[in-house]
């Protein structure tokens, strides 16, 4: 019994832990800069196309999102396909021509990435095509899963 | 006086908490974090068109797709299902055969998409797929053909990537909507 008491008493085991915030810090920095917060909060219902042969963008910087799928009503609901970009729905469509026109005078490398609900008819992505067309973004990426 | 200030000198921040501190803020980025990566179809659109008149493209140089409203893909008014698209495009390109209805060469075809209002979305996407692909597998081909490695794991912006891309260029037109 002693036998075991002495060895635990006199030697020291512990781990040196002062490290350790270090090691935490790097891998906090790491986290946060990789971290895209949330940026919209989606107010159409969007569930994405699948296709095979997909890019992917490096730059998310230059990435500017229109989302195009059925409004979200309460309770589950979908009403009419619309049109959001950044924080809202656009009702008249000849306003994203100026949206997109201010975006693409602060960086004139922009993508826009369409993301379009696989349901909605062409019609409405026509439109906004045109639109895009008009302001002068013409990169544009159709935003889709890759196919299993 | 001087000697009482001296003693205190050895007063020291209590460091312990601060593994504790980051470790907040790291489950917090944790938590927020999403890796995930934008993939899709990049496409550049054309500009609008200016008074001038663009230079006419040959009839056999220009293929033309119609995704209509009930999702029917018609290639130059055939119809075609989707998985055999990619075949017809790339034979239209490459024209191997030396066919008079197919293009030149490489660098002269044209794909023009055109679609109706009614085309569901999925449809064109899943055409514009195969589209795409046709450019890759022939991009790959040749690729693999002059330097032995794939299109893919070729550098960007590289030399090779630019012969590449010069042999193939993706000419993707989309159609001017017809009004209604």
């Amino acid at each position: 019994m002693s036998k075991f008491q002495k060895k635990s008493a006199n030697t020291k085991e512990s781990i040196p832990t002062s490290a350790l915030p270090d090691i935490i810090f790097m891998l906090l920095i790491f986290f946060m800069v990789v971290t895209v917060l949330r940026e919209v909060e989606l107010l159409v219902q969007i569930e994405f196309a699948q296709a095979e042969n997909i890019e992917k963008i490096e730059q998310k910087r230059l990435v500017s999102y229109i989302y195009i799928g059925p409004e979200r009503l309460g309770g589950g609901e979908l009403g009419d396909t619309r049109v959001q970009i950044d924080d809202a729905l656009i009702d008249d469509m000849g306003a994203i021509r100026q949206i997109m026109y201010d975006k693409l005078m602060e960086e004139h490398r922009l993508i826009v990435s369409l993301r379009v609900d696989r349901d909605s008819e062409f019609g409405i992505v026509t439109d906004v095509q045109q639109e895009l067309r008009h302001a002068g973004t013409l990169r544009i990426n159709y935003s889709t899963l890759r196919q299993h | 006086m001087l000697l009482k200030k001296r003693q205190r000198d050895d007063v020291e921040i209590e460091g312990s908490s601060m593994a504790d501190i980051a470790f907040l803020l790291l489950i917090f980025f944790l938590v927020v974090t999403t890796i995930d990566v934008d993939t899709g179809i990049g496409l550049v659109l054309p500009p609008i068109p200016d008074d001038v008149e663009p230079p006419p493209i040959h009839e056999r140089n220009m293929l033309r797709i119609l995704v209509d409203a009930q999702g029917r893909v018609l290639l130059d008014d055939q119809p075609t299902s989707i998985p055999e698209v990619k075949d017809r495009v790339i034979n239209f390109i490459d024209n191997p055969t030396n066919d008079p209805n197919l293009s030149e060469s490489p660098q002269d075809a044209v794909v023009s998409i055109m679609t109706s209002r009614q085309t569901p979305y999925n449809v064109y996407i899943d055409m514009l797929d195969e589209v795409v692909g046709a450019y890759r597998e022939l991009r790959n081909t040749a690729s693999m053909d002059r330097f032995g490695i794939p299109y893919n794991a070729l550098e960007d912006n590289s030399i090779q990537q630019e012969q590449i891309q010069a042999l193939y260029p993706m000419q993707i037109s989309i159609a001017e909507p017809d009004e209604g």
